[in-house]
């Protein structure tokens, strides 16, 4: 197969960018699409150019480092996948394809098409746990959770923290992640205990990183690779609110009313 | 002769970590402050360490090459994590833990470090479900399990198809609740490079910074490997695509010593190789072996029909398909494990009688299962393998048989490590996959998880006490003295040199061409002269390599390309230690199998009186062949036997 | 303002959204009375009854305060929403989402538009800011209303005003729910449908009265 590519070419934050066009021929359709960039690579080096930057790593679904905006959609035509899961038969021979990197003022460009999703991490880190040390638990089954919450819960944590949501909502907002990280944590037991002041606190972590506010548009779940559903930002939203209105005064976290 | 000493606590082996945790020094909370530590690597093992020590109160830096810790590759796990708990009520113990690891390693895994792991395993899924880890339930709303690659007991804990995931996140969000608390601080995007010596003690490593390319030094006073496998060696691997043996290979090249390198574990059930661009393989969880079959045509015109594409795989009869594994292992049958399922699938394919477009695959079939358990309960249990397996090679396999062929998926080997997980460089640790300890010459499914999170959580919180608790006079390092400066010149010459070396092909060229000599001689089945043949073909690579590759773009900038150079120069010098080993072992064991050393069905034999021992290699020199120590195996608990799935 | 969590800015609009909403049900049902064709008696009474009764009087308030509000943080929101991306896509999202939920300020605007010249015809006049027109009264709310729809372009706006009224209240309410983190697997897709009949009833409801008046009254 023969292709166009419309690729982003960038070589530093501060560098301006733009979009280049390369043709590639001679593709598998049963190549993945990392395959057939690989491909175009390879060439560029041998030939002198430049190749095309961008992230990959487990290239099985998982990992969620890739990110590529292809299309116009993130990860994608293919519902679903991520971008290394996609391959090159669900494209027709001779399509342009433009491939940019994922967009938001919360994600820096690094180069080309990789971008800087720390905020993220950040938003974890501001309280994306249970607060238990290494040791001192008490035996596993000494809790029992129903298995519709742990099912739940587990739906929610599937999430692979691409920031495919961030890329496809016109906001850029990233209440999917958030959602489903502080969902995942408050339907069980064991995130229970500190949930009210995690999502507070997330919150007020993600909106300090500059991510926009969720207009109930989905497009987040319909590009979601994970499928999480928006039933999660509902319960963000659920848990913030009753966190707000009913926390004692001392537990209610300023930073983010 | 020997400088090594596992500094194996004495005792009964029950007793043996109780023993040492009493007997331990301790360093206490306010000394724990003014020392360093680095971590290298936020894999299940690297990310428990950090959050643990962190924890504890010692300063933590950690690393890894991925933009964030939560992607190291522990996360593509899919089957699960062991641990004795017995909740199933099937006579399950520590003990029988530690016999069948000892067992499936094949005899070559250390007594003393596997009982521990068994003994602390428990204490993984208590900790594990505490930080929210969504493990299977029941509808009692109580953990459930599964039995796992063979085992006779239901020990198996798991998250759907995705435990790696779940664990990994769990230890991702204690580690980012450190680095909140200030006690972690993170490194991602960092590639490491070198280990820095200060009197024969690790303290501290060089490490570039993939976005700038700056060259950094960063000092400690213990250093922790945590950098996972190397099977990239064979450049297509179950592992991701940036996995490495650098931070390894480094310590290997300042004195650490490196054991058993050849043990690696060729998964049975990967999705097969479809042509020329293919950059990775995909696993296909073991568990689809407990209800698939296996098999290839019985007759050559069949194969050839299939392959001419003139019949259906389901066009042939039963009589005419040969279920091999049933054939030759009535007892075990399909579920033998993986070095045994993995070499039936080769010979078979060696044979002729491989199917594909390639020739190098076998059936997996549902057809039975389905029949017998209905679509629905097939889909519930690998319904996301299934489409996976869809995705990938645009066939169902509803419809069709799956095919599968063996991938490299875990490396038993690595630095050699004693009881507390010190390599043979004071003050450097290796814990998780990058070290060598438990498996011995093949691994069990969902050890490896154990493994990573018992070294990371339980075990090296205290062994390394035992040896910072002499170093609370040391001051914090200067990363500016000649020990470091010297490293840093080292790291950016090498660099340079290779940026330099004006060749004209891709450093992928080279990966590709390293795996296929690797892959061909050294990997599921080898011999003498194949290995001698390696060794050359290896050297005469690494020459090409030094003159031949092309790097472009600056060392200054984000340059994906000199990052993996880096990496393959590694590989290059790594593929030919592994032959050597490969070649010195002279017997089959686990996942090593010499075609000179098989019994008369062609099954792997063991050599105990000559070769129970860890083969540990020391570093004499680029171009001096590396020196092979010998650590005996002692096996007081256990008696050996040969191992048999008939 | 800018000091809220998105989630609160997000809740504050649903709620006075959803106070609207249900202004809109009491304003369609007055102005439905129109069609009764009694000379506007009932109309009148009801158009007197909103103007005199001091619980009105301060509900008013709040519909104003409301008003206030949900434009407010509708621009705020808007604005931070377009900061968060400073850099588009060549091809922008071909994600099979809802339409309408990515142009609720430009439907926003269009109404604030009619809002004001909405105010300027009835509300202004009435509080006294602005004279009437020549010849009608300044609570004759029927005469004045029946006159302002007898011009064909006057109707055509205000029922173009309602259909994009409708189009963002097609989104805005199930859109409230979620915000105030009512989703269930169980009602969901009621509230979705109730939403869109809603709306659908609103951009009918309000624009029979000016095709009532246009096409039917006095002709038959
Ligand atoms: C597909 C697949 C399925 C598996 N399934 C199972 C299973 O079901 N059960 C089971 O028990 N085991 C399984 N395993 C094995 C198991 O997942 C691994 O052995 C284990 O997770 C390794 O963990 P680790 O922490 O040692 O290393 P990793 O998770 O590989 O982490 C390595 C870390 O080191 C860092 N690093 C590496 N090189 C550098 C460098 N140069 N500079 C800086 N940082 C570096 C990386 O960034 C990363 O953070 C599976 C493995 C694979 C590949
Ligand atoms: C009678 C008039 C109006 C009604 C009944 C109404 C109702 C609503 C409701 C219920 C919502 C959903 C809130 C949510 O998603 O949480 C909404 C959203 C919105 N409204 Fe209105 N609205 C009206 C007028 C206006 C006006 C005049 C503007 C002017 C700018 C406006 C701008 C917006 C915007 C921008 C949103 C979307 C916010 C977002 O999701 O990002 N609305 N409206
Ligand atoms: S919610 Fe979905 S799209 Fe967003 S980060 Fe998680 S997996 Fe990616
Ligand atoms: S590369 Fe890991 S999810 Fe795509």
């Amino acid at each position: 197969m023969n292709f166009t590519l419309k690729i982003w070419r960038q070589k530093n934050v501060t560098a301006k960018g733009e979009m280049v066009s390369y043709d590639v021929s001679g593709i598998s359709p049963d190549s993945s699409f990392f395959e057939m960039l690989d491909t175009l690579n390879q060439k560029l080096i041998t030939t002198g150019g430049d190749p095309v930057a961008f992230d990959h790593d487990c290239r099985e679904g998982i990992c969620g480092t890739c990110s590529l905006y292809i299309n116009g959609r993130p990860h994608g035509p293919v519902k679903g996948v991520t971008t290394c899961q996609l391959h090159m038969r669900a494209f027709k021979d001779g399509d342009t394809i433009f491939i940019e990197p994922w967009r938001a003022k919360a994600f820096p460009i690094i180069r080309d098409l990789i971008v800087d999703r720390s905020a993220l991490d950040k938003i974890i880190q501001a309280g994306g746990y249970v607060s238990v040390n290494t040791g001192g638990v008490p035996d596993a089954n000494t809790i029992p959770v129903p298995k519709e919450k742990s099912d739940a819960a587990f739906d929610a944590a599937t999430c692979i923290g691409c920031g495919a949501c961030v890329a496809a909502c016109s906001n850029a907002a990233a209440m999917l992640f958030i959602g489903a990280k502080v969902s995942h944590l408050a339907l069980l037991p064991q995130g229970r205990v500190e949930a009210a002041t995690r999502v507070q606190k997330m919150v007020a972590c993600m909106d300090k990183q500059g991510f926009g506010n969720c207009s109930n548009t989905y497009a987040c779940e319909f590009d979601c690779p994970k499928g999480i559903s928006v039933a999660n930002i509902a319960r963000m939203n659920r848990e913030f609110l009753g966190a707000k209105l009913f926390s004692e005064k001392e537990r209610v976290i300023k930073e983010s009313l | 002769m020997t400088r090594l000493n596992a500094r194996i606590p004495e005792g009964p082996v029950a007793e043996k970590w109780t023993a040492y945790k009493s007997g331990s020094k301790l360093v206490n909370p306010n000394n724990k402050r003014k020392l360093d530590i680095i971590v290298i690597g936020t894999g299940l093992a690297g990310a428990s360490a950090a959050a643990s020590l962190g924890q504890l109160g010692y300063n933590v830096k950690v690393f890894c090459y991925q933009d964030t810790p939560r992607r190291a590759h522990s996360i593509a796990a899919q089957g699960g994590i062991n641990a004795a708990k017995n909740y199933p009520n099937d006579g399950d113990s520590a003990y029988r833990l530690f016999y069948d690891t000892i067992k499936g390693g094949d005899y070559r895994a250390r007594e003393a470090n596997v009982y521990r792991l068994a003994q602390v395993s428990n204490q993984i899924i208590d900790l594990c479900v505490a930080q929210g880890v969504p493990f299977a339930r029941e509808y009692s709303g109580l953990l459930t399990n599964r039995s796992f690659g063979g085992a006779q007991v239901s020990r198996t804990f798991y998250a759907r198809g995705q435990t790696g995931q779940q664990l990994l996140l769990g230890a991702y969000s204690a580690l980012s609740r450190q680095i909140a608390a200030g006690t972690v601080k993170l490194f991602n995007r960092r590639d490491v490079l070198d280990m820095v010596l200060v009197d024969g003690k690790a303290r501290g490593i060089i490490a570039r910074n993939l976005v700038t390319g700056e060259i950094e030094r960063h000092a400690a006073h213990a250093v922790v490997l945590a950098n996972g496998g190397y099977g990239n060696v064979f450049f297509l691997s179950t592992n991701a695509m940036g996995s490495n043996v650098t931070p390894s290979w480094s310590a290997f090249r300042k004195g650490a010593m490196f054991a058993n390198p050849s043990f690696t574990q060729i998964h049975p059930t990967c999705i097969p190789v479809h042509g020329d661009a293919q950059s990775k393989l995909t696993l296909m969880s073991e568990s689809l072996r407990n209800d698939g079959r296996i098999w290839v045509p019985a007759k050559m015109k069949d194969v050839e029909k299939l392959r001419n594409k003139e019949i259906k795989p389901s066009d042939i009869p039963e009589a005419d398909r040969d279920y091999y594994l049933e054939r030759r292992y009535p007892a075990f049958g399909n579920l033998v494990p993986r070095d045994v399922a993995s070499r039936a699938a080769k010979e078979r394919c060696d044979a002729g009688y491989g199917v594909g477009a390639t020739g190098v695959a076998v059936f997996l079939d549902f057809a039975d299962a389905i029949k017998r358990k209905g679509h629905d309960a097939i889909d519930s249990l690998y319904g996301n393998l299934f489409q996976m397996y869809e995705q990938i090679v645009a066939e169902s396999p509803y419809e069709t048989p799956m095919m599968i062929y063996p991938a490299v998926h875990y490396t038993m080997g690595g630095l050699w490590v004693d009881y507390e997980l010190m390599t043979t460089i004071p003050g450097l640790y290796a814990i998780g996959e990058c070290n060598f300890s438990d498996h011995g010459a093949n691994r069990l499914g969902a050890s490896a998880l154990m493994q990573g999170l018992a070294d990371g959580y339980f075990v090296l919180p205290y062994t390394i006490g035992n040896y910072l608790a002499n170093e609370i006079h040391t001051p914090r390092f200067d990363n500016t003295s000649s020990e470091f400066t010297l490293a840093a010149q080292a790291v950016t010459d090498r660099l340079k040199q290779i940026k330099n070396s004006g060749g004209k092909e891709s450093v992928d060229h080279f990966h590709r061409r390293l795996g296929k000599i690797m892959w061909e001689y050294c990997g599921m089945a080898r011999n003498d002269a194949g290995l001698t043949e390696a060794l050359y073909l290896i050297t005469e690579l690494r020459h090409e390599f030094a003159r031949g590759v092309k790097i472009p773009g600056g060392l200054d900038e984000y340059n994906p390309e000199i990052e993996k150079a880096c990496r393959v120069a590694d590989f290059i010098e790594l593929g030919e230690l592994m032959v050597r080993d490969a070649q010195q072992r002279k017997e089959s064991c686990g996942g090593h199998f010499r075609e000179e050393y098989q019994t008369s069905e062609g099954e792997a034999l063991r050599n105990d009186d000559e070769f129970a021992f860890v083969g540990a290699w020391e570093y004499s020199g680029r171009d001096a062949a590396a020196k092979l120590h010998r650590e005996e195996l002692q096996f007081n608990e256990i008696k050996l036997s040969q191992r048999s799935y008939k | 303002m800018f000091l809220y969590s998105s989630i609160t800015k997000k809740v504050l609009m649903a709620l006075a959204g959803l106070f609207l909403v249900t202004f809109l049900c009491v304003h369609l049902g007055i102005n439905l009375m129109l069609l009764k064709n009694d000379g506007g008696r009932a109309f009148s009474t009801a158009a007197t009854f909103m103007g005199t009764n001091p619980l009105i009087k301060v509900a008013e308030i709040v519909l104003f305060a409301g008003f206030l509000l949900h434009i407010l943080f509708g621009l705020v929101v808007s604005g931070q929403n377009r900061a968060a991306r400073p850099t588009g896509y060549a091809r922008s999202n071909s994600s099979d989402t809802s339409f309408f939920s990515k142009y609720m300020f430009h439907t926003g605007i269009i109404v604030s538009i009619f809002l004001a010249l909405h105010f300027c015809d009835f509300y202004f006049i009435k509080i006294g800011l602005v004279a009437p027109p020549a010849g009608i009264a300044i609570h004759d709310f029927y005469n004045r209303t029946l006159l302002l729809f007898s011009t064909p372009w006057y109707s055509l706006f205000y029922i173009v005003s309602f259909i994009f009224l409708g189009i963002h209240l097609n989104h805005a309410i199930q859109s409230a729910f979620q915000t105030l983190g009512w989703n269930h697997s169980k009602y969901t897709d009621a509230v979705k449908v109730i939403g869109s009949v809603y709306s659908v009833v609103i951009a009918i409801g309000f624009s029979i009265v000016p095709i009532y008046v246009l096409f039917f009254l006095n002709k038959v």
